[in-house]
């Protein structure tokens, strides 16, 4: 079963082809990678699809709703209940613990619980480092609690844009392993990378060029 | 870091505002109280004069008088007049009590002092010119009793007054003293009354003097209730046109604070979208950041207004000031409002911030 099907959809912005014509689907459990040069619409994409922007053109279906006849308030309740986001930049808040950043997700999802919070954290390795500030964390932690963030409201899709795209290989290899075992568990993931080793973990890669899909390698 | 001090920055902005504003509304509704004792001293608002005959009874003045409230009554003067001579011209002897004559009329300008003595008196500049009398010097002035006998006393000129007015040609003396001359005593032809009255409670307060004393028929000194209170209300508008104006300058300034402080934290904004804070959970964030701002900046203001108020009314008047409970309750309800007002723009702003900017890593 599809969990995420995009037909026939385009970006346009002024005069760029930030997407043109693009038809994909993704299955439910399924582990995609998405590569291609830069500006060739990966991140525009990932915007849409998580329901951050709408599509010039063409129709996104996701978990089988149809995201372009939902309201700006209603894209908002899937972002928060579906999608799991996961940063280059990691995004964290600067003045907020780890814990505390993750349980923000809490806040705006329902509600806060700490314990939960700490056993997201406990899953990235990072149950020590629950009250330190994120300047106080290295980049890969950082990362890991970046990850714990879109984990914690169970989403039904993992959206990571360059997860390791400012990691060296060791805290590379560790995010790896969190998706290989998020994998494992049913999660459906689809990761932007420039990273061959990351795209050759995931189970199909899609590439991009000027917009449009060019080629699609099965594992 | 830089996001406290700009905060900082919004809440001085606020405590200021809130400080001009229950200091000048302070100051304002308590200037009619505080001013109505500073008028007094451009003269009495109040004079008794008989009803009929050309004296009155002081006794029934006095018992009207005795409805004026103690906290308002400022002075009460008598003023008996005679007739006198000094070398075979004909003057005003004016009798009263010079405690009470400083308070009804200040402006007098004395040189030398107030008679101290039964045999001092005070002459008018009017007088002083004409016979060319130094501070000192002594007199010989002659009159009838009463009965109609002659008097004649010698007296020392112990001040000389300028009123601006006809009294400048009075000679002025102890009350007694010249009850003591005339054989006669307890009637004046005139009470001059200071009070810190409005125009309307002056004129309940003859209405219920006449109806104690008939005898005493109380008239207003007009000129000076009315120009009080022009004089006032245009002070009062002029109160009202400042805080207004800080009341404005206050918005513009946290609202521009605000927007600095929202377009800083559009990617924190962004990011929050992204995990799903609808905008009505953004918007009650910054609002509750503006109540907070003018909650602490209006309870710092009311503080700080009070002491302001006090400070002017120490210096100005000379007196505390009162202020009503209520005021420094209303005055952080107005900088609430005036906060959230201000933060209205600022709020839809950051409402307005898109998700998309997270992933875009601007
Ligand atoms: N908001 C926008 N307004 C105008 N043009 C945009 C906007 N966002 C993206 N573009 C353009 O769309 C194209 C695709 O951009 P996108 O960010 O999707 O590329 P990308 O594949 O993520 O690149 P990179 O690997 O550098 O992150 C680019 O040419 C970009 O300039
Ligand atoms: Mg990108």
């Amino acid at each position: 079963m599809n969990i995420l099907e995009l037909k026939g959809v385009s970006m346009i912005y002024g005069a760029v082809r930030a997407l043109d014509d693009v038809s994909i689907s993704v299955k439910e459990g399924e582990w995609a990678a998405i590569m291609g040069p830069s500006g060739s619409g990966k991140t525009t994409m990932m915007n849409i699809i998580g329901c951050m922007d709408r599509p010039t053109s063409g129709s996104v279906f996701l978990d089988g709703e149809e995201l372009s006849s939902l309201s700006p308030s209603q894209l908002t309740g899937i972002r928060r209940d579906k999608i799991g986001l996961i940063f280059q930049q990691f995004h964290l808040i600067s003045y907020l613990t780890a814990l505390e950043n993750v349980m923000v997700a809490q806040y705006y999802h329902s509600m806060i619980d700490e314990k939960e919070a700490l056993s997201a954290l406990e899953r990235v390795g990072l149950q020590d480092r629950a009250k330190h500030l994120p300047r106080q964390l290295s980049g890969g932690e950082q990362q890991r609690v970046c990850i714990a963030r879109a984990l914690i409201n169970y989403p039904r899709l993992i959206l990571a844009d360059e997860p390791t795209g400012n990691l060296d290989e060791t805290n590379e290899g560790i995010v790896i392993d969190i998706f290989r075992r998020l994998h494992g568990e049913g999660s459906t993931i689809i990761v932007v990378t420039h990273d061959p080793e990351v795209a050759e973990e995931a189970e199909r890669t899609i590439y991009l060029e000027h917009g449009r899909v060019a080629n699609v390698v099965k594992r | 870091m830089r996001r406290k001090s700009r905060m900082t920055v919004a809440l001085f902005a606020v405590a200021i505002g809130a400080t001009v504003l229950l200091g000048m509304t302070a100051i304002s509704y308590d200037i009619p109280r505080q001013m109505g004792r500073e008028f007094r001293s451009y003269g009495a608002n109040m004079v008794l004069v008989p009803s009929s005959g050309a004296r009155l009874e002081i006794s029934d003045a006095m018992r009207a008088a005795r409805l004026i409230p103690p906290a308002s009554l400022v002075g009460l003067t008598p003023y008996r007049y005679e007739m006198v001579r000094v070398n075979m011209q004909g003057y005003t002897a004016a009798g009263t009590n010079f405690d009470e004559a400083a308070k009804t009329s200040p402006y007098w300008s004395v040189t030398g002092h107030y008679p101290k003595d039964p045999l001092d008196v005070m002459i008018g500049s009017d007088i002083a010119e004409f016979t060319k009398l130094p501070l000192g010097a002594a007199m010989s002035l002659s009159g009838r009793t009463e009965e109609g006998n002659r008097f004649a006393r010698d007296v020392r000129i112990s001040g000389i007054v300028r009123t601006g007015s006809a009294e400048d040609g009075f000679i002025f003396m102890k009350l007694e003293t010249l009850e003591e001359m005339t054989g006669s005593s307890g009637v004046a032809e005139l009470v001059e009354v200071s009070v810190t009255m409005n125009e309307a409670e002056l004129t309940s307060l003859a209405a219920r003097m006449r109806e104690e004393a008939p005898s005493v028929s109380p008239n207003l000194v007009k000129r000076v209730t009315q120009s009080e209170a022009t004089v006032l209300t245009k002070l009062q508008s002029l109160v009202f046109l400042v805080s207004s104006v800080v009341l404005v300058l206050t918005m513009i300034c946290v609202g521009t604070t605000m927007m600095t402080v929202v377009m800083e934290r559009r990617k924190e904004i962004g990011l929050k979208k992204a995990l799903g804070a609808g905008n009505d959970s953004i918007s009650a964030e910054f609002l509750a950041e503006g109540l907070i701002l003018g909650a602490a900046g209006g309870i710092l203001g009311a503080f700080f207004g009070y002491m302001f108020a006090q400070a002017v009314s120490m210096n100005v008047f000379g007196r505390a000031v009162s202020i009503n409970w209520y005021l420094p309750f209303i005055s952080v309800l107005v900088s609430i409002l005036v906060t959230m007002a201000a933060c209205m723009l600022p709020v839809r702003r950051a409402a307005d911030v898109e998700p998309a900017i997270v992933l875009r890593g601007e």
